[in-house]
């Protein structure tokens, strides 16, 4: 019987979300171009997304909608705390995408090094 | 049968985040933001979270694309090629890893997947599911809980966007004026020698 529990995905889940997060942590912080560092962002909030809605399964429960023969749910709760931060997500990204906009306006590159080194010159 | 599902859909979401960790072009970049957002909606529904998946798919994968896509079009598509010196690269990795392992540990104590008697079921979960058609009536559990037992977050995240959409506006008005007398860069250096 352990040997089928180790098949079953146990805490794979959140091993994969926690490799997922390192991904996009490491884009954020390695990485110079301002609209990959954005990209990156997201890939470590989705990656907080599916941690959560995988805490909420219930082995063998259904989507959390009543109907004639069904029982078993899972917690809807992690559920809608994911669709408020999605649609937060979403507004926190597009702020983050007009400030890259008026950055490439003011230096005309989104690149980090290349403002840093403007900045240099200017001072 | 699911759980297979399930393991190779974080596969293609694991596979997916490299690629998009490796390449250079932002247009592929972005594209791919967007495969990795429909892969999570694909495992949102396997995990029975049907509600987020749409969500998802409509917002992380159709809204985000499309605003990623509007600011490539707005500044440029490549990604800088450079030789980066040797510490650069190795001090965020280590970071990442050094993360990553303090995570990994913290999980070795979580309930295992699926598990009904984790502790995440046992505290307000149960009086939704058995008490919400009573007291609110929606046969969408989702739905009662987010517009009235936890409407003050729907709330919360109304003023967010709200203010979210007040600084784009801010930050985005404005440019054309700005555009037609904008100074090059020999400009201000010139200017900077006058000074």
């Amino acid at each position: 019987m352990e040997s089928f529990t180790f098949l079953s995905p146990g805490l794979y889940n959140y091993w994969i979300v926690i490799f997922l997060m390192m991904v996009g942590f490491y884009i954020v912080i390695s990485r110079g171009n301002l609209v990959k560092k954005l990209v990156g962002l997201n890939i470590f909030q989705t990656s907080v997304f599916v941690l959560y809605i995988s805490m909420g399964k219930v082995e063998g429960g259904t989507a959390p909608i009543f109907g004639e023969g069904f029982e078993t749910f899972s917690n809807p709760l992690p559920h809608v705390l994911i669709l408020t931060a999605i649609v937060v997500g979403i507004a926190t990204t597009a702020l983050g995408l007009a400030l890259v906009v008026r950055i490439r306006e003011e230096y005309g590159t989104i690149e980090e090094d290349d403002i840093q080194a403007q900045e240099d010159e200017t001072r | 049968m699911l759980d297979i599902l399930d393991i190779a859909l974080l596969f293609f979401m694991a596979v997916t985040a490299i690629s998009i960790l490796r390449l250079k072009n932002l247009f592929a970049v972005v594209m791919l933001g967007g495969i990795y957002s429909l892969l999570s909606a694909l495992i949102f529904v396997n995990l029975d979270a049907v509600d987020v998946a749409f969500t998802e798919a409509a917002v992380g994968a159709g809204i985000s694309t499309v605003l990623m896509l509007g600011t490539l079009a707005l500044t440029s598509r490549e990604e800088k090629q450079e030789k980066k010196p040797s510490h650069k690269i190795w001090l965020p990795l280590m970071v990442c890893i050094a993360t990553g392992a303090a995570l990994v540990y913290g999980t070795l104590d979580m309930p295992r997947y699926g598990d009904p008697n984790a502790p995440i079921h046992k505290h307000v979960a149960p009086r939704y599911i058995n008490d919400s058609m009573d007291e609110v009536g929606m046969p969408n559990i989702v739905t009662s809980v987010l517009a009235s037992y936890r409407g003050f977050d729907t709330l919360g995240e109304t003023t967010v966007v709200f203010t979210a959409v007040v600084g784009v506006l801010i930050l985005l008005t404005g440019r054309r004026r700005r555009d037609k007398r904008e100074p090059t860069l020999e400009e201000l250096e010139e200017q900077e020698e006058e000074v």
